[in-house]
């Protein structure tokens, strides 16, 4: 596999000493840079608020004296932190698939060839390399009440003005921002979808036609089993994003009305950087670690399945 | 009376699936057209009840007005943020990528537990990160930002990059050091061109990726280093009387990463999929 025999061997080019050490530790020599910065940014802040997380340190009260569990105990008894899980696993819940959904139909529809195809997909790629603040502000606009074209378009439709204070009303802030997740991600999950799709045997899919098999024994029996990979592999990196979603509920709601629409990221960020509950953020955060190593733990797996 | 033949169901399919492409790009890109015709409305179009779906002109002048009040700095800050640390977290991944595919350096455990540093959620590492930034006075600081994104974006690098140099032939290497050249040289000159495409791929994405970052800016900047997704919150106001500059800052913090991403359209599917899809 590596190609040491012929670095040990006799045709080595002559070289002075140093030069020899560095080349004989030339693996370890290049890996150490990088590593040495993710310890540093990495691993060595999680240390320390690891520390932090069992103290008792807030805005006002600089205790390093160590409280043991006492901020991990708060967790459970924190309502708001729960709510906020609670939020985080409705847009994820109802996002996800149904950028999975959009995704697939809209791969099924480019699957085959026409002119003009990859103009298409270069098009649709679009929203999802926007930055997700950028998405959230633009959807602002959008569906402002009275200069947004959101309420001008239902208004047509509905034929009498529609008045929706989507960023506002509590009925609308779920829908408003699980209709800008999808907008800005399900073309990630077309791309995906897109890509694996046209690595489904040709050839099974022409018998199938021939044996006159349905469109959906098809989707069963040939081409979800091919997908399937790609498939776990694109859940789970959007799955990851919408545990962790806060920059495009930042610019839609600001977690409101409230704290309706709060996220685990949300509130962690403002316990931490408006309450200035320094420990207990600590705390929150190695919760959110606990919860996202099971979640990643699975990714890592399917993505060995996926190579 | 005769219409002449009717089309054939291929022709029908194929007009249909045109409908839906074009029904769903206009879908798409609708928010997009929306932002862009925004930033090149005036005031009296912008607040403009109906809205109006295309100015009477194309005009500048929100444009004009973010260079006049010094709002583009948070696009040099971007630039210099993400351009920097993409070209160190680069330099530095590839070559520990090389390392990892060729030597199998640390063994599967490392390659592991550089993904792993990838998975962890920005909000969970951006707190003990400003602690430490804070004891150390690095926060709104160029320096510190740009650290940030180096070791953001190496995971990426890193595991992006192991992929590209795997599918370097190994004979090419074997050669060259059997030639006489050392192993550092035949980096340099055998496989960074070899991976050069995948290279560069991975660049623009790191540079997208830093460039859109919100949270960490968010977090460790104050006035000095404000990045532009940073400065597009400020526009938020309790009325909305900023449309102008939040439409023009977008497409300013926009364009670039459409080119970057159109660009490198070829490498786009492997870029967002962590390689785990070839496309």
């Amino acid at each position: 596999m590596t190609i040491s025999a012929t670095l040990d061997g006799s045709k080595r080019p002559r070289s002075g000493r140093f030069s020899r050490i560095v080349e004989d530790r030339l693996p370890y020599l290049i890996v150490a840079p990088a590593i040495l910065i993710l310890l540093l940014v990495g691993l060595f802040p999680l240390i320390y608020s690891l520390i932090v997380s069992f103290q008792h340190i807030t805005m006002t009260d600089n205790d390093t004296s160590f409280v043991g569990f006492r901020n991990y105990a708060e967790l459970f008894r924190d309502a708001r932190l729960w709510a906020s899980l609670g939020h985080t696993a409705i847009i994820t819940v109802i996002a996800l698939p149904l950028e999975l959904l959009i995704g697939f139909l809209m791969a099924q529809l480019f699957i085959d060839r026409m002119p003009g195809r990859q103009l298409f997909v270069a098009l649709l790629v679009l929203p999802t390399v926007i930055s997700p603040i950028v998405a959230g502000a633009t959807w602002r606009l959008m569906f402002d009440v009275r200069f947004g074209p959101i309420g001008q378009i239902l208004s047509f439709f509905a034929g009498e003005p529609v008045r929706i204070l989507w960023t506002v009303n509590p009925h609308y802030v779920y829908p408003a921002i699980i209709i800008c997740e999808v907008w800005q991600w399900s073309p990630f999950m077309f791309l995906l979808l897109l890509a694996a799709l046209s690595n489904v045997d040709q050839s099974q899919l022409e018998a199938a036609e021939i044996d006159g098999a349905s469109y959906f024994r098809v989707l069963r029996a040939i081409v979800l089993p091919t997908i399937a990979p790609v498939i776990a592999v694109a859940c789970l990196i959007r799955g990851l994003d919408l545990v962790r979603v806060f920059d495009i509920i930042w610019a839609l709601t600001e977690g409101g009305p409230g704290s309706m629409t709060e996220t685990i990221s949300l509130y962690t960020y403002v316990q931490g950087f408006s309450q200035f509950e320094t420990s207990y953020t600590a705390a929150i955060a190695f919760l959110v670690i606990a919860l996202l190593t099971v979640i990643t733990t699975l990714v890592l797996k399917r993505m060995e399945l996926a190579r | 009376m005769t219409f002449g033949r009717l089309p054939s169901r291929k022709t029908r399919v194929l007009a249909l699936r045109y409908l839906g492409a074009v029904a769903l790009t206009l879908f798409f890109l609708f928010p997009v057209y929306w932002l862009f015709m925004i930033s090149f409305k005036t005031p009296d179009e912008i607040y403009h009840v109906p809205p109006l779906w295309v100015p009477g002109q194309i005009q500048f002048a929100n444009y004009y007005v973010l260079f006049k009040d010094g709002d583009v700095v948070a696009i040099a800050n971007s630039l210099i943020v993400a351009g920097f640390s993409s070209f160190f977290a680069i330099i530095l991944g590839t070559l520990c990528a090389y390392s990892i595919a060729r030597f199998n350096t640390g063994g599967e455990n490392l390659a592991m537990w550089i993904i792993s540093q990838r998975m962890i959620p920005p909000i969970a590492v951006v707190f003990p990160i400003f602690l430490v930034y804070v004891y150390f006075g690095l926060v709104d600081g160029f320096f510190g930002l740009i650290l940030l994104y180096t070791a953001f974006n190496l995971p990426y690098v890193i595991w992006m990059m192991r992929g590209y140099i795997v599918d370097v032939p190994l004979e090419l290497e074997e050669s060259a050091l059997v030639d006489g050249l050392s192993r550092w040289k035949v980096i340099w000159k055998v496989v960074f061109p070899m991976v050069r495409p995948g290279l560069v791929a991975t660049s623009v994405f790191t540079f997208v990726f830093a460039w859109n970052d919100f949270i960490f800016a968010l977090v460790l900047t104050r006035t000095e280093v404000i990045t532009f997704p940073v400065q597009l919150t400020h526009y938020f106001g309790g009325q909305s009387n900023f449309w102008a500059k939040i439409a023009a800052m977008s497409v300013l913090g926009t364009l670039p990463i459409f080119v970057a991403v159109s660009v490198m359209q070829r490498y786009l599917v492997r870029g967002i999929s962590l390689g785990a899809v070839k496309g």
